[in-house]
């Protein structure tokens, strides 16, 4: 293993430090136990709080600023935060109209902010994000996982939490696009958790996992490599099928494509990877009206990459397009 | 049950999690996300860490803590599932007292329960509860009030080991290896084995007692 580290045990903290230092003008940073909040409180809205594993980065605390998230309770990486950490963040971040959590739909994820909710002594409610459409059979599993698509989630609920909308509008807005999202990721290579100093999962040069998942665990298959044009049909052909399974009809919305880079994959690539999706989608007859392509939701070391589709109406449009001031996302004013 | 030996056997299910980082690790490679045994370890090394502040506690409120710094120390799947074991078994014990052995069967079982509760999981879906839940049941049946602690402990001992391999030919529909679908069949779920170790360290501490 080859990583920028002083001390294993430090990576989380020194990083958190870095991060906290370089947007000391819009975060707060808070240690043992570990949040982030916006450096000054919004008044009377709901607050919007995210938080999960470390090691996905900008995903959460790159996302807390106006227009998106109010607090995030970062874990060790690739492992959910505590509800201790959640109900410090809620504390701080409370602002009268009651608590928000998104979270990427994940055994450890739910059950920790589950129960943080049953603890927190003011009115909450959760968007569990489960766009990842590679899981097949959902009869055996937890449901879909949440991964890039969480970032299209919490973009459009910040959004619609800063006009003051109440908590139900806010959680309807966040299952809304969440149902309307679908995801599948690609990795070329494995991803090196610091702690264990090893690539999680072995892969050979020749091939591919389909179907990977944001923490480098293992997707629908393993398959040979081959050319870009070949791998991005498939994704796109995945979340094509994923929306007609669950009775959208994609050519008949406007679309956000999201390409989304694992870590060690260059944007060169990933915008090789949208041509050819907006390519295949426009020739599937979806207007492909926005777009973001960059590394939103890694997996630490990662090569490889996923692909989201977002099928918009016009309000999760106005929400997406809204002004947002954050780490990982800042446009308008 | 006293307080002392419950620090003795979070000493012995620290030593056995450290002494299987090989084995845990590769089996959370396999079909996981490669974290299990680091979170173990933390959450073994924290309990230990607080020996001194368990001393002084009753045997359930001693349980009751090592159930709240896990929850606040582990994260993930095992911290909210582990918390729950032990924050149930502590209440149990509370009110019905430590004092016999069916009585510390009933808060095991109680605790079991609150895992299968709050994972939403059952036996036979490759997880934890493939250990647990039969041991549970086994001694629940041997905990009579002249049962052989020895001879119970042996057979918890196997039943863990019988669950923990059991969960090799199962598909998971629960925790992190659920998308795998057929390819966990092969490999043993690594929250069942670090159950079936923790069970092992613990019963062989009682059969030394």
């Amino acid at each position: 293993m080859k990583k920028f580290i002083n001390h294993l045990d430090n990576v989380l903290v020194e990083s958190l430090s870095g991060f906290a230092a370089a947007h000391a003008d819009s975060v707060t940073l808070h240690l043992d136990p570990h949040f982030i909040t916006r450096k000054n409180k919004a008044v009377n809205k709901v607050a919007i709080i995210s938080g999960g594993g470390s090691g996905h980065e900008p995903l959460h605390s790159g996302y807390i600023g106006v227009g998106m998230l109010d607090a995030a309770c970062p874990g060790h990486v690739f492992t959910s935060p505590t509800p201790d950490q959640m109900l410090l963040a809620a504390e701080a971040a409370h602002a009268d109209k009651g608590i928000l959590f998104i979270v990427k739909n994940y055994a450890g994820d739910v059950m920790n902010f589950e129960m943080a909710a049953e603890m927190l002594p003011f009115e909450s409610a959760t968007v569990l994000t489960s766009d990842d459409c590679a899981v097949i059979n959902s009869t055996y599993t937890n449901g879909r996982r949440g991964v890039a698509g969480t970032v299209i989630v919490e973009k459009c609920v910040g959004s619609l939490a800063e006009t003051g909308a109440n908590l139900q509008a806010c959680k309807a807005l966040g299952d809304k696009v969440n149902s309307r999202t679908a995801s599948i990721g690609v990795a070329l290579t494995s991803c090196i958790v610091p702690a264990a100093g090893r690539p999680t999962f072995n892969i050979d040069d020749n091939e591919l996992e389909m179907g990977v998942g944001i923490h480098g665990e293992p997707g629908r298959r393993r398959e040979t490599m081959r050319e870009a044009d070949a791998i991005v049909r498939d994704c796109v052909d995945a979340i094509l099928t994923d929306f007609k399974t669950r009775n959208f009809e994609p050519n008949k919305h406007e679309a956000l494509l999201l390409i989304n880079g694992f870590g060690a994959t260059p944007l060169m690539e990933l915008y090789l990877i949208y041509n050819t999706a907006a390519k295949l989608c426009k020739q599937q007859g979806i207007q492909i009206s926005r777009s973001l392509v960059g590394n939103y939701t890694t997996a630490l070391d990662m090569a490889g990459a996923s692909v989201t589709l977002c099928l918009l109406d016009d309000e999760i449009k106005q929400h997406w397009d809204s002004p947002v001031h954050t780490a990982g996302l800042r446009w308008g004013s | 049950m006293k307080t002392e030996f419950i620090i003795a056997a979070a000493k012995a299910i620290q030593q056995t999690i450290l002494a299987n980082e090989n084995t845990l690790e590769s089996l959370d490679r396999a079909i996981g996300d490669g974290d299990h045994y680091i979170n173990m370890k933390r959450g073994a090394n924290t309990i230990v860490d607080i020996q001194a502040e368990l001393a002084s506690l009753a045997p359930n409120e001693a349980i009751n803590k090592i159930g709240l710094k896990l929850l606040s120390t582990i994260g993930g799947a095992s911290g909210p599932l582990l918390a729950s074991f032990f924050m149930a078994m502590a209440k149990v014990l509370r009110e019905n007292g430590d004092e016999s052995l069916l009585k510390i069967a009933a808060a095991f079982a109680a605790g079991v329960q609150a895992i299968i509760q709050r994972g939403k999981a059952d036996i036979g879906e490759k997880t934890m509860l493939d250990v647990l839940i039969p041991v549970s049941n086994q001694f629940k049946l041997l905990a009579t009030p002249n049962g052989d602690i020895k001879l119970i402990c042996a057979t918890l001992i196997n039943t863990a080991e019988q669950g923990m391999q059991s969960t090799k030919d199962l598909i998971a529909t629960k925790g992190r290896a659920a998308g795998l679908g057929d390819r966990a069949i092969g490999h043993i779920d690594p929250g069942a084995k670090s159950c079936q170790l923790m069970i092992e360290a613990v019963c062989k501490l009682a059969m030394e007692a």
